[in-house]
């Protein structure tokens, strides 16, 4: 008998009882869709996130204060005072040989409260030195952004992001030119931030930039940073300018022993790695619990067929008789339970795409369907389908014809 | 080309025995009419499943066109039954929903018979037992002697050594089973051995050799000299 004729065959008996097999495949068609949705979003998520953190900057370094000890008491990494403007200067300056050092940024980062007119808010300010703006990608959409001069002469001045701008002037008002008070100084503003649309951990439209010298001298009365910006000329240099940094630093800070630093470098790979890390666990854990639906679907399937194997008993009893041989009993409703779960899972992919676009949409992440997935669910419906179809189909095979055909 | 020889069958359901045959021995030739009779649990079922190599005997031999039929696997007993046996059943066995002509058609397809052979010889056997008008209603469509002849045909189609009928008019009217007959002696008339299982004696009485069985027990093994002739 050909495989088209089975074929055939499993067609006309699947399309005897509609309402059941709707039903039957409905668990793979869920369980299908709901891998294709949950891989796909969490492919985005991790794409966005990848994003956000390209968008700090290119091939970047930060250099961090590493924890302070006092007296045995070991306080909170970051909390260290060690790092200075100077240290900045030295990493760019030729003499400290680093070879592949593009550009350098050095920045005091604190939480306060902005006052303007009658509004306030708590953002975070960050003192800055002028490479901050080509370091890390900030662009200003209107005004300029902190110049060296501004540096120099420990300048008076603001740039907003666009968040800080709208709450405290309200939206699509220009506040070029208006003053805000931030610990009792007041700022002249000089600039406002094009919107980088971002969230997360570190949103750089809730940001107010002031030179580094005025936020250490005038605001709060400190000579440290909080972070350095290293920009290396590409990927390729990033490690050779890592060790060359930490030489550098370790040198400066008089430190021979590279586990006493009181820095630490955290180069970007470092943090995407990390960040792909854990949207990847997210990711794996929740197409995990789809992937669980999925075997209940063919659990379905499984009952369904038995079912049909025992409704068709004297059906089979009479092939039997008539020469059929196993194999081609087997087959055939394989082939039946097969096109159950195949179908189910063309439906699924379908539907997982659709509602992967709509979520995507709504919690603005990038849209991606990942073709391995499509290509991944559909073989894994059609494997279940002969997995869960295999003990029906074996049962039908080995019903004895006389019982068979006796059975009413 | 059927020789039984001391045919035995017991049926075991715990401690208790139940003997279906009993050393049961005959010969039937290429082209005889048999009639095989016998009250309800004689072992007339038991008779005809083994004789269609659905079961195997317990005991003894069963020789079908010299092969032995015996310790055979499942699917080398659907091999015989299906190239040396025409089966024509009580409740007619065909598949629901399916046309005459793709009933016909499902033995050649297990025969490994090619698509267009399969349907040129349906439609002849189809014509044979008189459906050629019939061939594309299903059975639900048919009364039911269309549907014995429907099996009839089927019965043919591989052109097996016997037809084997078991109870062929017990669920159709009279006037009917009078048409099946007819059709059978036509058949037995141009060489085919038939070998029928019944319990009516109207029945029995077209058949060229009656076998009584009684307790699993051949009882009378004669010559029907009375061939009730339907015309």
């Amino acid at each position: 008998m050909e495989f088209t004729e089975l074929l055939l065959e499993a067609l006309s008996s699947i399309s005897l009882n509609k309402m059941r097999t709707a039903l039957a495949t409905l668990g793979i068609v869920i369980g299908t869709a709901s891998v294709i949705a949950l891989i796909s979003l969490g492919n985005s998520s991790q794409k966005s996130v990848e994003n956000q953190i390209q968008s700090l900057g290119s091939n970047l370094l930060t250099v961090q204060p590493g924890f302070q000890s006092s007296g045995g008491v070991r306080g909170a990494a970051g909390g260290a005072t060690s790092l200075t403007y100077e240290d900045a200067q030295a990493i760019l300056d030729p003499s400290a040989g680093i070879s592949g050092v593009k550009n350098v940024s050095a920045g005091l980062m604190r939480r306060v409260q902005v006052i303007a007119g009658g509004n306030n808010t708590n953002t975070e300010i960050a003192g800055v030195t002028p490479a901050y703006a080509d370091v890390h990608n900030v662009n200003t959409s209107s005004g300029s952004f902190i110049s060296q001069a501004d540096l120099s002469n420990m300048s008076k001045v603001a740039v907003l992001g666009p968040t800080v701008a709208s709450d405290l002037f309200g939206d699509n008002a220009n506040p070029v030119g208006q003053t805000i008070r931030v610990n009792g100084q007041i700022l002249r503003i000089i600039g406002v931030t094009v919107s980088k649309g971002g969230s997360g951990f570190q949103n750089q439209d809730d940001m107010i930039y002031v030179p580094l010298t005025t936020v250490q001298k005038q605001l709060f009365g400190v000579d440290y940073v909080s972070s350095i910006s290293v920009q290396a000329e590409s990927s390729d240099v990033m490690t050779n300018v890592e060790n060359g940094v930490g030489y550098l630093l370790l040198a400066r800070h008089k430190l021979s022993d590279p586990s006493k630093a009181d820095f630490s470098i955290l180069s970007q790979n470092d943090i995407l790695g990390a960040a792909n890390q854990i949207t990847g666990t997210l990711t794996a854990l929740l197409s995990g619990i789809a992937a669980i639906s999925l075997i209940v679907g063919g659990i379905g399937i499984m009952n369904i067929m038995l079912v049909t194997v025992t409704e068709r008993t004297r059906e089979i009893g009479l092939r039997k008789a008539l020469g059929a041989k196993k194999k081609l009993i087997i087959t055939q409703f394989l082939i039946e339970s097969v096109i159950l779960t195949a179908s189910g899972g063309v439906l699924g992919v379908i539907l997982g795409i659709l509602f992967s676009y709509i979520i995507s949409h709504f919690i603005n992440l990038p849209f991606t369907v990942s073709f391995q997935s499509v290509i991944l669910s559909l073989g894994v419906s059609g494997m279940i389908g002969i997995i869960f179809g295999l003990y029906p189909a074996r049962k039908a095979a080995n019903l004895q014809p006389i019982e068979a055909l006796r059975y009413e | 080309m059927i020789v039984v020889r001391d045919v035995s069958k017991v049926y075991k359901s715990g401690d208790v025995q139940t003997i279906a045959l009993s050393k049961v021995s005959f010969e039937i030739k290429r082209g005889e009419f048999v009639a095989i009779m016998g009250p309800s649990g004689s072992g007339k079922s038991t008779l005809m499943n083994i004789l269609g190599a659905l079961d195997t005997p317990t005991s003894g031999e069963y020789f079908l066109d010299g092969e032995k039929i015996a310790n055979l696997s499942d699917d080398a007993l659907a091999d015989i039954r299906n190239r040396k046996i025409g089966f024509i059943f009580q409740s007619f066995n065909l598949l629901p929903r399916t046309t005459a002509l793709k009933n016909v058609m499902l033995p050649m397809a297990y025969a490994g018979i090619s698509r267009v052979e399969r349907e040129r010889k349906a439609k002849e056997y189809l014509k044979m037992v008189g459906l050629e008008d019939r061939m594309e209603h299903t059975s639900s469509q048919l009364s039911g002697g269309q549907q014995q002849r429907v099996a009839i045909a089927r019965g043919l189609a591989v052109q097996p050594s016997i037809l084997l009928a078991d109870e062929p008019t017990g669920n159709i009217a009279s006037v009917q089973a009078d048409e099946i007959m007819e059709i059978f002696q036509n058949l037995n008339k141009e060489g085919h051995t038939i070998v029928m299982i019944t319990h009516e004696p109207d029945i029995t009485a077209c058949a060229k050799r009656i076998i009584h069985i009684r307790d699993g027990k051949i009882f009378e093994d004669a010559k029907n000299l009375h061939v009730r002739r339907i015309k």
